[in-house]
């Protein structure tokens, strides 16, 4: 594959506090190379603020602000309206937050954020539970994952976080993934060009919070897309839905039995997982043909 | 021009030429939010206004602003300020030079709307400066103060009046010049800011050494803060002739006894003074103006050589009593004749507190032995 040319500008550095084989260093790289150097962030605490570095290090060429885990899509709007107000409105803000901060605590702000349709970029590294924290369930954890909440399994479906999005009528929301480079760096320069709310979910298999080998989370990114359990699409002004993939190749078991929070699953949860996916995926073919 | 407290704090917020505010609407700060998005709206106030899902998020935005380098303003009350308690940490911890106006009102449950000083008085700890205003007037002149000493000392203000007392009640108030006011607060440009030709970040982890140092240059900033305050005060008295002080003594001159307390309550016992001074009793007010930081030094020297001190907190800490009560012994702990520092709650959840309630709780605490505890008034 051809990498993208975003690969090797000098935006994101080396020395990153991310784990060995984490593909959120990847995707944040891929980001920011693409939103080039007149952009700010604001952090969440999650792993990307971790990605960040402690102070007075920084391994982001930008300027990022860290707010509280609750508040980064209020603290972004603050930030935006600020540089408005200095006539700095080229300048790009975005976020980079985890799905506890964006699904659960930071849903309230988020939403607010969408419905007065800041001009930002909202980016939620998606690894579906408090992995900065060790490996809790948080509402973007799937069905009968375990998580140290979780032992027995979730017990309730993930939160659609695009379709809640997409209901707030923004110009841009989508799914994107590490698997596919040159997709999430068309979606990136794609929200770069758009103004108002934008909100970019990056699937990122968590090493060890799914009980992945190192070097295996690519290729489960990679699978969730392939089975359709993570589709790639993007929802232009909450009505316009664009599938990325033409089908699916894979069945679900191939993309859960890869992973160590899957190994209680009995077979009649399997298939109510493959059913499930079977259903929603038929629902956004058919919003993408209309 | 008469106006209430909460538009003359529009007012004072508007000539203070704010870039950026954000604002959630709760009884009874609701006024001052309306009445600066109409100033905005008929093109007299040139600032961005934001309208979030709560007062959280109003201060997360607030804060951010201000790191990005713009005057921030924003305005609330109770409920709302203790939601956003978190951030008034993120805040002070910044240095956030922002100045926020709070409505006193009693924090639920149970629910009401009365003026009770709880809600910012438990927020001592938080970093932020605190003022308290007696009057229309003085939160006008007080907002523009408080962008002068924000800016000065690089720490967040808090401005407090009492619910409807004082956030309702139409008073006569002097509006300045805009070109007082800005001969007065030059244009925010402050040394550090976020941009992207300059690439700093800020707020991410810091080491235990770093986090120790950066709470004693706070420490630092708050020692100025009285001085900042008291000269602050004393410039904008020399404009407009209008000066407060960070205390101040009223009919103290040779008292026996003084009643001290902070806010629109301190109009009250300017009455209860000057009748219980025409009956000859030598009795003044102390007001605190500057509840935080603590004016250590000039409380003691105000009350050196007084035999009795009433403390009237309108705010209650359940185990405590009255906060003033208990950080004016504290103050006073240790001086050489030390006053009986006696201490009721008296207002308590707006309850009326008349000139002759005051008149008779200095009848009982005079040359009596103090209790440890704050009495609840009768």
């Amino acid at each position: 594959m051809k990498l993208p040319e975003s690969a090797n500008e000098p935006m994101f550095y080396s020395g990153h506090a991310a784990c060995p084989g984490c593909v959120m260093a990847l995707s944040m790289r891929h980001i920011l190379n693409t939103l080039g150097p007149d952009t700010m962030a604001v952090a969440a605490p999650s792993c990307a603020a971790i990605i960040c570095g402690a102070q007075p290090c920084s391994s982001l060429r930008i300027p990022v602000y860290q707010t509280t885990l609750e508040a980064s899509a209020a603290a972004a709007s603050g930030l935006r309206r600020a540089l408005d107000a200095r006539g700095k409105r080229d300048t790009t803000v975005i976020v980079i937050a985890g799905d506890g901060g964006t699904y659960d605590i930071g849903f309230q702000a988020l939403s607010s954020a969408a419905e007065r349709n800041e001009n930002m970029i909202y980016f939620c590294f998606d690894n579906e539970g408090y992995m900065n924290t060790g490996g809790q369930k948080s509402s973007a954890t799937p069905l009968y994952a375990s998580t140290g909440s979780t032992p027995a399994g979730k017990r309730s479906v993930k939160k659609n976080l695009t379709e809640i999005m997409a209901a707030h009528e923004i110009p841009y929301t989508a799914t994107a993934s590490p698997s596919h480079l040159p997709d999430l760096v068309r979606k990136v320069e794609k929200a770069k060009a758009l103004c108002g709310m934008r909100v970019i979910t990056v699937l990122i298999p968590c090493l060890a919070g799914w009980g992945l080998p190192d070097d295996a989370a690519v290729a489960s990114a990679r699978l969730a897309v392939d089975s359709g359990m993570f589709p790639l699409y993007e929802v232009e002004g909450g009505q316009r839905y664009t599938l990325n993939q033409a089908t699916r190749t894979r069945p679900v078991k191939d993309y859960i039995g890869m992973q160590k929070r899957y190994r209680h699953l009995t077979v009649q949860q399997l298939d109510s997982i493959q059913a499930a996916v079977d259903t929603s995926w038929g629902h956004l073919a058919q919003r993408a043909a209309v | 021009m008469l106006l209430t407290g909460n538009h003359a704090v529009a007012w004072g917020a508007r000539l203070s030429r704010p870039d950026f505010m954000a604002c959630y609407p709760i009884t009874p700060q609701t006024p001052i939010l309306e009445k600066l998005t109409e100033f905005q709206m008929r093109g007299e106030l040139d600032a961005e206004i934001l309208t979030p899902e709560s007062e959280h998020s109003a201060m997360a935005a607030c804060i951010s602003a201000s790191m990005a380098g713009v005057r921030v303003f924003t305005a609330m009350s109770c409920q709302g300020l203790l939601l956003m308690h978190e951030k008034l940490h993120y805040a002070a911890g910044l240095r956030a030079p922002i100045v926020m106006f709070n409505v006193n009102r009693t924090v639920a449950s149970p629910w009401g709307f009365w003026p009770d000083q709880t809600d910012s008085v438990a927020q001592r700890d938080t970093g932020w400066i605190q003022l308290y205003s007696e009057s229309s007037q003085e939160s006008l002149d007080t907002v523009i103060q408080a962008f002068r000493i924000a800016e000065r000392v690089s720490n967040p203000v808090l401005i407090s009046h009492d619910a409807f007392y004082i956030s309702h009640a139409l008073e006569p108030v002097e509006v300045p010049a805009q070109a007082t006011v800005d001969q007065y607060l030059p244009p925010f440009s402050p040394a550090q800011f976020l941009d992207t030709e300059r690439g700093e970040s800020i707020g991410n982890v810091v080491s235990p050494a770093v986090f120790c140092q950066h709470r004693r240059n706070m420490d630092q900033a708050m020692q100025l803060a009285v001085a900042a305050t008291q000269e602050c005060d004393a410039e904008w008295e020399r404009l407009v002739g209008r000066g407060y002080g960070v205390i101040e003594s009223y009919r103290c001159d040779d008292a026996e006894l003084v009643i001290v307390t902070m806010g629109s309550m301190c109009g009250t016992v300017r009455v209860a003074v000057d009748g219980m001074r025409g009956r000859g009793r030598a009795v003044g007010l102390l007001k605190v103006r500057l509840f935080r930081p603590l004016p250590a030094e000039a409380l003691r020297d105000a009350l050196a050589g007084v035999a009795d001190v009433l403390v009237l907190d309108r705010n209650y800490s359940p185990g405590m009593g009255g906060v003033l009560h208990q950080e004016l012994k504290s103050v006073l702990y240790g001086m050489a004749d030390a006053p009986r520092v006696h201490g009721y709650l008296a207002g308590v959840g707006g309850v009326n507190v008349s000139p002759a309630k005051i008149e008779d709780m200095a009848n009982r605490v005079q040359r009596a032995a103090p209790a440890v505890n704050s009495q609840w008034m009768g």
